[in-house]
């Protein structure tokens, strides 16, 4: 990469200087809602030195965006700082007149938004929103295209002349992402905020871009401010740490030592759920004590194939102890040859085929866990799809305990959808905002007919009980709970039904890590407990380790690689497994 | 999306793979913990269960009562329904019991609008016309949202050929222009010689569904592929079930919204029917009657049109100025996730 023009003198001669170039003290910053004020963040402080990259990790709500866009002058309307100080390069700008933010913004301080669709202007062409940018701090120039051009080459743009000349829809999600750093750090910011900057994107490119925006603000000494709720990711790509939690800063320090060594409950409670640096599958309190029974008594089964590791002993252990009648280890769910095409219309009524599943087949044991493990367009949620016999196959067939799904109909259909149940991605989407909580989780019992209004009721208090919600909640809307409570309401009405298999459409990706881990262990729980089958589809492979017992790895449609868990893990076979696998951020830093 | 080669589909060089073992400053830098007592840590995602449950509908009335706009047209439209269901509070004076004696008369007690020139009280006129305008409006509005409601529904929801036949359906009517088509249609014998309030109610609602319609498909479609309308199908809920059950009453903010503003409308498209001669009979008293009655003499007594057409505006921006406040309380942006 040649970075040949790059103003040296301007970042680099106080590279070594001690002088914090970003310095927030005290910090409150008030939102004045409906409701009356709400304090978003109350004694946050943190440095940034120059050159330095300092990451701020916290879930959703924790004020961690709201700090950083004070820092740029960028709060939404209603919210002000009400306390506290800014200091940028000595510098204070907590209250500075808007013409000083402006002046600031660009070409000391750069952005880098979080949702590479939304932020690029469609109606204007790539070059011209990079040139926007440098014309406003008055960087374009005599020859404005050429300076457009090395940036975006820069940020890691091929043939960075022409695609100046596309529109935002010509871009994947990556490239825009990386247009977005071209624009950041166009104007040679010594401060770049990066607010989430990859979690929209696929984990392979996702390291891609992190590992190039690393290149260039090391090359540049650009120092970054980057915010994130991925502790592994944090930890990997930056200096210092600094966790927030509800507004507050509760513990800030080096990376490293934090991850290792984290002193504040919250961030012991964040290492210990990321799922990132978790290490091997979840287990139910009941299976560790009946491994550990197993253990002891030595009776571990001889039957058993060398390499089938812990998951698979746990489940054969608890089969003993509590004599499951259903038989764990028969296939539940098989996919043989399963392919969709979808027909893409075209110009003037011309179609063009698009295989999104292509010759896939897959076997789900009963009472384990199947992971589908993909990025997006991998084909994988189509596939769920037509597990749930919600969309017809193209050719292959899906036996669900023996019978073929697609050819279902009527009564038979029916009570197939008692016996697989979905749980979908979006928290927000999967309930309806008209339902409340009782007739949402009824609602599955009504539909088949199942008991009376009294023994309805108690069953939905059961469920509720199973998923460790307060029956109060029953009277509440969707729109009164937090996505993980949501998501928890899902998995009740799935599990209203009773049945032998649920489908997770990426059931936790949305969620908060600390709430992420609870959801999953919840699900283990569940799992121990009603011997339920899981066919998990996700993009991370991260939380396959923690819950699957085989993955099926899918790549533009295809099946690439399928083994255990821990196979893939320890000994994957196919290169793109290992992309995947070396994507995890943060994998490699508490081994 | 074009096959251009991306950096993100490039085939990867080997030795990208080295693991990433984080960064260390050579910086000194300070390990901070804050005291606990600062922030107590709360159990992880509790349920928050201050505050009574509150519906959607519930949170949008919350909003909606607190309106200035909605509480003055709630206050007119309840003054107008009032006076419409019973004209005989409001008016002591018999509007038909007309004497030439009183001719063009100006306002005097017991009579403060004065009189026609027929010798008729302007102010019970006024009182006694809102039934006959109001039925019209309320009962088009409600034929319309059967009609362009269920035709909305099913094209949205269903799509395919449906969807086709019922849009271009809907775009023909919606191509002719209310007022034209009203007037070319209560021409025809069995409307001209049939003229009653709901012969106007039946012109109206058939050349006003399509607007419905068309709200109604685009809410169906919006909420047609939800993920809790896949999650009740696969519960075994029918398609048709899921649509009355969930899809539709997800769609109802929008709809009320315009239905509430179309209702001020079809008052006044009844109103200009009958100012043209074309809507209400001349035994049916109604505003647009007593404009029409009214305009020749506009002139010389300005007053006698003045009044039944402020009683008109009146009724029609309060239902105006209701649907805002609607479209304001129930706009799903509003809402909070």
């Amino acid at each position: 990469m040649a970075l040949a023009n790059i103003d040296m003198n301007k970042s680099g001669a106080r590279a070594a200087s001690d002088v914090p170039l970003l310095e927030i003290k005290d910090l409150a910053i008030t939102f004045d809602t409906q409701g009356g004020p709400v304090n978003a963040v109350r004694n946050a402080h943190l440095t940034v030195m120059p050159g330095e990259t300092v990451a701020i990790v916290g879930e959703s709500g924790s004020g961690k965006s709201t700090t950083a866009l004070a820092a740029i002058g960028l709060l939404p309307s209603n919210g002000r700082v009400s306390g506290g100080q800014i200091i940028f390069d000595g510098e204070d700008i907590t209250n500075a007149s808007s013409k000083r933010i402006v002046e600031l913004r660009g070409n000391s301080i750069g952005m880098v938004p979080q949702d590479p669709m939304s932020n690029l202007n469609p109606v204007w062409k790539i070059g011209f929103q990079v040139k926007e940018t440098l014309k406003a701090n008055g960087l374009a120039g005599a020859n404005s295209k050429e300076r457009v051009a090395e940036v975006l080459a820069e940020a890691g743009l091929p043939d960075a002349a022409a695609r100046a000349k596309q529109y935002p829809h010509e871009f994947s999600g990556g490239m825009r992402q990386r247009a977005l750093i071209a624009i950041g750090l166009a104007c040679r910011p010594r401060l770049l905020i990066a607010d989430e900057p990859t979690s929209a994107l696929d984990v392979t490119v996702q390291g891609q871009i992190l590992d190039h925006l690393d290149r260039m603000t090391t090359e540049l000494n650009t120092a970054v401010l980057l915010i994130t709720h991925d502790l592994g990711l944090a930890a990997e790509r930056a200096e210092k740490l600094v966790v927030m939690y509800k507004g507050q800063v509760v513990e800030s320090g080096p990376a490293l030592e934090i991850l290792r060594n984290p002193r504040h409950p919250y961030t012991q409670r964040l290492v210990n759920s990321a799922p990132s640096l978790a290490s091997k599958r979840l287990q139910s309190g009941k299976a560790k004590e009946a491994l550990a029974a197993a253990a002891a008594a030595g009776t571990v089964e001889v039957a058993k194939p060398a390499d089938v590791k812990k998951a698979d002993a746990v489940a054969h252990a608890e089969e003993i102890k509590t004599h499951k009648p259903a038989g764990r280890g028969d296939t539940i769910l098989e996919i043989k040859n399963l392919t969709k095409v979808f027909k893409l219309r075209g110009a003037l009524g011309k179609s063009t085929d698009f295989k999104a599943v292509d010759d896939v087949s897959i076997t789900v044991k009963r009472g384990s866990t199947m992971a589908i493990v993909g990025e997006s367009g991998s084909g994988k949620s189509t596939v769920a799809q037509m597990a749930l016999s919600l969309l017809a196959p193209t050719e292959g067939s899906i036996l669900f305990d023996g019978v073929e799904v697609n050819t279902l109909k009527g009564k038979a259909l029916f009570d197939f959808r008692r016996r697989v149940q979905p749980i979908f991605q979006d928290p927000y989407g999967s309930l309806d905002p008209m339902f409340n909580i009782y007739r949402t989780i009824e609602e599955p019992l009504k539909i088949h007919k199942i008991g009376n209004a009294k023994s309805r009721e108690k069953k939905v208090r059961e469920l509720l009980d199973q998923v460790s919600m307060p029956a109060s909640t029953m009277q509440r809307f969707p729109n009164e709970l937090s996505g993980g409570q949501r998501q928890r309401i899902a998995i009740a009405r799935a599990l209203a039904l009773n049945p032998d298999v649920i489908i997770c459409d990426e059931a936790v990706s949305a969620l908060d890590v600390l709430v992420q881990a609870q959801v999953l262990n919840l699900l283990n729980e569940l799992q121990e407990e009603l011997g339920l089958t899981y066919l998990f589809i996700t993009h991370d492979l991260a939380v396959v380790r923690q819950i699957a017992d085989e993955v099926s790895v899918m790549q533009k449609g295809r099946l690439v690689e399928q083994a255990t868990t821990d196979e893939v893990f320890n000994n994957p076979q196919q290169k793109y497994t290992q992309d995947l696998l070396n994507a995890i951020p943060g994998a490699s830093l508490l081994v | 999306m074009s096959e251009n080669l991306t950096p993100e589909n490039e085939p990867r060089k080997p030795g990208t793979a080295t693991p990433r073992l984080g960064k260390s400053s050579t910086r000194v830098i300070e390990h901070f913990v804050a005291p606990l007592e600062e922030t107590p840590l709360a159990a992880v995602d509790k349920v928050d269960e201050s505050g009574a449950p509150l519906s959607l509908w519930a949170e949008a009335w919350r909003n909606l009562r607190k309106q200035p706009l909605f509480i003055i047209s709630a206050v007119l439209i309840v003054l107008v329904v009032v006076v419409a269901a019973f004209p005989q509070w409001f008016a002591s004076v018999d509007p038909t019991s007309c004497t030439l004696d009183n001719s063009a008369e100006g306002p005097r007690s017991g009579h403060p609008m004065g009189f026609t020139l027929q010798g008729c009280d302007v102010y019970a006129r006024m009182i006694h016309g809102t039934r006959a305008s109001l039925m019209v409006g309320i009962f088009t509005t409600l034929g319309v949202l059967i009609i362009g409601g269920t035709m909305g529904a099913l094209a949205g929801y269903y799509g395919g050929w449906l969807d086709s036949i019922l849009a271009r359906l809907g775009d023909i009517f919606f191509a002719l222009p209310l007022i034209l088509g009203a007037i070319v249609m209560m021409q025809l014998p069995a409307f001209r010689d049939n003229r009653s309030v709901w012969t106007v109610v039946a012109v109206l609602v058939v050349f006003g569904w399509p607007q419905i319609a068309r709200i109604t498909r685009g809410a169906v479609i919006e909420n047609r592929n939800s993920d809790y309308v896949t999650a009740a199908k696969a519960l075994g809920l029918s398609r048709f079930s899921a649509l009355v059950k969930h899809v539709l009453p997800n769609s109802l903010a929008p709809i009320i919204v315009v239905a509430s503003i179309s209702l001020g409308t079809f008052i006044v498209a009844e109103a200009t029917l009958s100012f043209l001669g074309l809507g209400l009979p001349q035994s049916i008293m109604s505003w647009g009657n007593d404009i029409a009655a009214a305009q020749p003499q506009v002139r010389n007594n300005p007053a006698v049109l003045l009044w039944p057409a402020v009683a008109l505006s009146i009724t029609v921006l309060s239902f105006i100025m209701l649907g805002d406040a609607l479209r304001d309380a129930l706009d799903p942006k509003a809402r909070k996730r």
